[in-house]
């Protein structure tokens, strides 16, 4: 099951609280494609899920200029 | 990438009970939690005004000088701004600035923290001095306790004073 989750108008820190309790109610295996905009949520958000033990799948630039990433549970 | 393999846990002692510094606080606090630390939060003297499950102006306590001073206080819907507070005006309009920019107001803050399991305590001397008891603060309060125990739970952290 894929689960998405927009980004872009939140700030620090709820960009990252808002990713780790989305993955929080998420089971084993499951994805989550994030949407969130360059800079610090970019150089953080992935950084984080990685520490996590999570799976960065890929992470895609989109068309007006915010990223994709898919993170697998 | 390089990722640290063991990431200090951080504490923080809630010592004012300014509406700013309180943003301060839980911004750092819910921060680091969601990028994986552990996280405590001590709440002790006016700190704990923002704990208290009266969020108003209430008079708490038996003597007459805790009542006076629980009730000048107040509680979370009170908490002074550090600078240029305006008679208490101040903090509602730093929150609707807040909102309007997107930023996660303070009881969004707030729930953050317990959502992401952070560990909030509150300073027992400090209650007994103001005569509350732990059932006069909201139920994310998970324990009272003294000093010593505060920091002997954060002997792996770093504190930070707020």
């Amino acid at each position: 099951m894929k689960h998405f989750l927009d980004i872009t108008r939140e700030t620090c820190p709820m960009t990252f609280v808002k990713v780790k309790l989305k993955l929080a109610q998420m089971d084993q295996g499951e994805q989550l494609e994030v949407l969130l905009n360059k800079g610090e949520p970019l150089a953080n958000v992935p950084r984080s899920c990685e520490e996590q033990g999570f799976t960065v799948l890929s992470n895609e630039p989109t068309d007006d200029d915010k990223h994709l990433i898919l993170i697998e549970k | 990438m390089n990722l640290p393999a063991n990431k200090k846990n951080i504490s923080i002692v809630c010592f004012s009970g300014d509406f700013d510094k309180m943003i301060a606080a839980f911004t750092i606090a819910t921060g680091a939690a969601a990028t994986n630390r552990e996280v405590t939060m001590f709440f002790t003297f006016w700190g704990l005004n923002a704990l208290k499950k009266k969020k108003g102006r209430v008079a708490m306590g038996n003597s007459i000088m805790a009542r006076a001073f629980n009730f000048l206080m107040g509680g979370l819907n009170n908490l002074p701004l550090s600078r240029l507070n305006f008679f208490g005006a101040s903090s509602k309009l730093m929150t609707g600035m807040m909102k309007k920019h997107n930023v996660a107001s303070l009881p969004e803050l707030i729930d953050a923290a317990h959502a992401l399991g952070i560990r909030i305590v509150a300073c027992e001397m400090a209650m007994h001095i103001l005569e509350l008891e732990q059932s006069d603060l909201i139920e994310e309060v998970q324990d009272v306790v003294g000093v010593a125990t505060f920091l002997n739970d954060s002997e792996e952290a770093h504190i930070i004073f707020i």
